[in-house]
């Protein structure tokens, strides 16, 4: 049995013509119909399961529909359509029950108190999760100690950097040992370094401790580091369920040498590689990897040609997730 | 429980961080205390007393009811409905939390910062300048105390509810400044509600407003004795319930179809 597992989703929104005023809104709160009512449907048709321990990315353009998901996925929405089953509960029915079992993270909110230190924060979840002082005390000090936060436990959350608050909100949503953690762009404007830093802390969250993430994110970077795993959405429906890998080997992902050719060659070519784009003696040779592999394409170069210098380019999964957005799957 | 504590606690703090604006606050109060006192000072001119209350009950009544303001924080409190605004709620609601008890506990720490920093001073400039007094036991002081608490809690339920219409339509501030309207004259802010011509008092005595503002004010004043004074407490008693049962319920049909704010 798997510990997400979500069947025909579907949301739709009701977003009522704005009437003026204070009576327009008044109007809006009695009247169950108001004036033009259109709906959306944010999340139209998705269906997967995620297993224990898996590390899955959930990926898609702005207004994809994937914050929609999170939320139905912790209880917070109710769907329109279709079921969740997470961890053997209906999120939606059985909240509050569920929310023990699971953390969330929303990258672009905080659930710090703003005016308070960081610890205050902490030291009230441990009362709302009930954690035990021994398991609390045990817990903060490790993640303390892997996130760094000694510097920065006492002070108010509002002077802390944007770097620190996160790591600071992960703590947060980890102090009672959730089964599940959600993370909605979780390095959002993050810089490189703080990117790695909380990267590095997700993979080994994952290897040491097993907890299931599902991680939604702009950031390929992530994701190629992360996951094995991603799914992509676009207007509400599931595009592409599979490996982080596999994505840009099937869809146009082709790999490709850089060849620094000792001398000019009039019209160099391999076979199996097509050459893509040459400049004086650099040439740029796109290969699959079904038709030959790389030892073979580089022994067929260095029995023909004199080489100074070699370079293998993994497909680009940016590109790839990019030109699904634009175009739809291949 | 404890959990709701620790909420009090933390919201306490959070109003302690601002010391700048309770003096800013506490200035404004006592500005409008002063207005108050003195358009009953030129009413009382040659007329000793006035519906029951003589020119010190009426001071009394401005210095209570200017201490009140904040504690009661009936004037536009919009905390719920900025975090329905922003999606912040979705965080309160991942959480195993008694949604409804969480904000108590926030909102009577809150009160009882108020309490301590505007309604204690206001009393005392109410003391020291204009001489009002002030209830004459201990158990008058526990009565008030009592009576007191159930306004906080009441006028909660008013702004929470008002607050969680913010699940239906994003802009509660417009109902928010209506009901703050009638508030100012139905709970008896403005004019004691036994000023007001016979009829008319007859209707908003028993209206949930009156808990809010008059009965406090009553028992602070020590208008009413033994049986009628708990019939008043009873009344208090009668109408929390009343709205807490209501706060529940619209909390309840306000997560059932969700809206959170936010992609």
């Amino acid at each position: 049995m798997p510990l997400v597992h979500v069947e025909h989703l579907q949301k739709r929104f009701r977003v009522a013509e704005r009437g003026g005023g204070p009576l327009g809104a008044l109007r809006r709160v009695i009247s169950r119909e108001g004036r033009g009512v259109r709906e959306v449907a944010a999340v139209e048709d998705i269906s997967f399961a995620i297993g224990r321990g898996e590390m899955v990315a959930y990926v898609g353009p702005n207004g994809a529909g994937k914050s929609t998901t999170i939320k139905m996925l912790t209880g917070i929405l109710v769907p329109s359509g279709g079921s969740v089953v997470v961890d053997g509960l209906i999120p939606w029915r059985q909240r509050t029950m569920l929310a023990a079992r699971i953390g969330v993270v929303f990258g672009q909110r905080t659930q710090l108190w703003w005016d308070l230190p960081l610890i205050e924060s902490l030291r009230l979840l441990r009362h709302i999760y009930k954690v035990p002082e021994g398991r609390y005390r045990e817990k903060l000090a490790r993640l303390t100690d892997l996130l760094d936060l000694g510097p920065f436990l006492d002070r108010p959350v509002r002077q802390l950097s944007l770097g620190q608050r996160m790591r600071g909100d992960l703590a947060a949503s980890l102090l009672h040992d959730p089964k599940i953690l959600y993370l909605d762009e979780p390095t959002i404007g993050l810089d490189v370094v703080a990117k790695e830093r909380i990267r590095t802390f997700l993979l080994d969250l994952n290897r040491r401790e097993g907890v299931t993430v599902l991680l939604t994110t702009h950031d390929m970077a992530d994701i190629s580091r992360l996951c094995e795993r991603m799914l992509i959405i676009d207007h509400g429906k599931l595009l592409y369920d599979g490996g982080v890998g596999a994505i840009a080997e099937r869809y146009g992902g082709e790999r490709r040498l850089v060849v620094d050719l000792a001398e000019d060659v009039a019209a160099p070519a391999v076979p199996g590689a097509r050459l893509e784009r040459r400049e004086g003696t650099r040439l740029w040779l796109s290969f699959r990897r079904e038709e030959i592999g790389a030892p073979a394409l580089i022994a067929a170069l260095t029995a023909r040609y004199a080489i100074r210098d070699l370079t293998l380019e993994e497909p680009d999964i940016e590109a790839v997730v990019r030109r699904i957005y634009e175009e739809g799957l291949p | 429980m404890r959990v709701y504590l620790e909420a009090a606690r933390m919201s306490y703090r959070c109003y302690r961080t601002y010391g700048a604006a309770t003096l800013a606050g506490l200035a404004t109060n006592g500005f409008f205390g002063l207005l108050r006192s003195s358009v009953f000072i030129a009413f009382y001119e040659g007329r000793p007393i006035a519906e029951g209350y003589t020119l010190d009950d009426a001071l009394t009544y401005v210095w209570l009811t200017q201490g009140m303001i904040m504690p009661l924080f009936l004037w536009g409190w919009l905390e719920i409905a900025d975090t329905i605004r922003s999606g912040s709620i979705a965080s309160d609601l991942a959480k195993p939390l008694d949604y409804f008890g969480f904000w108590l506990g926030r909102d009577l720490g809150r009160a009882a910062y108020h309490i301590l920093y505007r309604w204690l001073p206001t009393i005392l400039i109410g003391l020291i300048f204009f001489g009002i007094g002030l209830p004459g036991s201990a158990l008058a002081w526990l009565a008030f105390a009592l009576s007191f608490l159930l306004a906080i809690v009441l006028s909660f339920c008013l702004r929470f509810m008002i607050n969680v219409v913010g699940f239906w339509t994003t802009d509660v501030r417009g109902i928010m400044g209506m009901v703050l309207l009638f508030v100012n004259f139905l709970t008896g802010f403005l004019v004691p509600l036994e000023f007001f011509p016979p009829a008319l008092r007859a209707i908003v005595t028993e209206l949930p407003f009156a808990a809010m503002i008059s009965i406090p004010n009553k028992i602070f004043l020590e208008q009413a004795q033994g049986r009628d004074l708990l019939l008043l407490l009873g009344r208090q008693l009668f109408w929390v319930v009343v709205f807490v049962g209501a706060a529940w319920l619209l909390l309840r049909s306000a997560t059932r179809k969700l809206v959170v704010q936010g992609g």
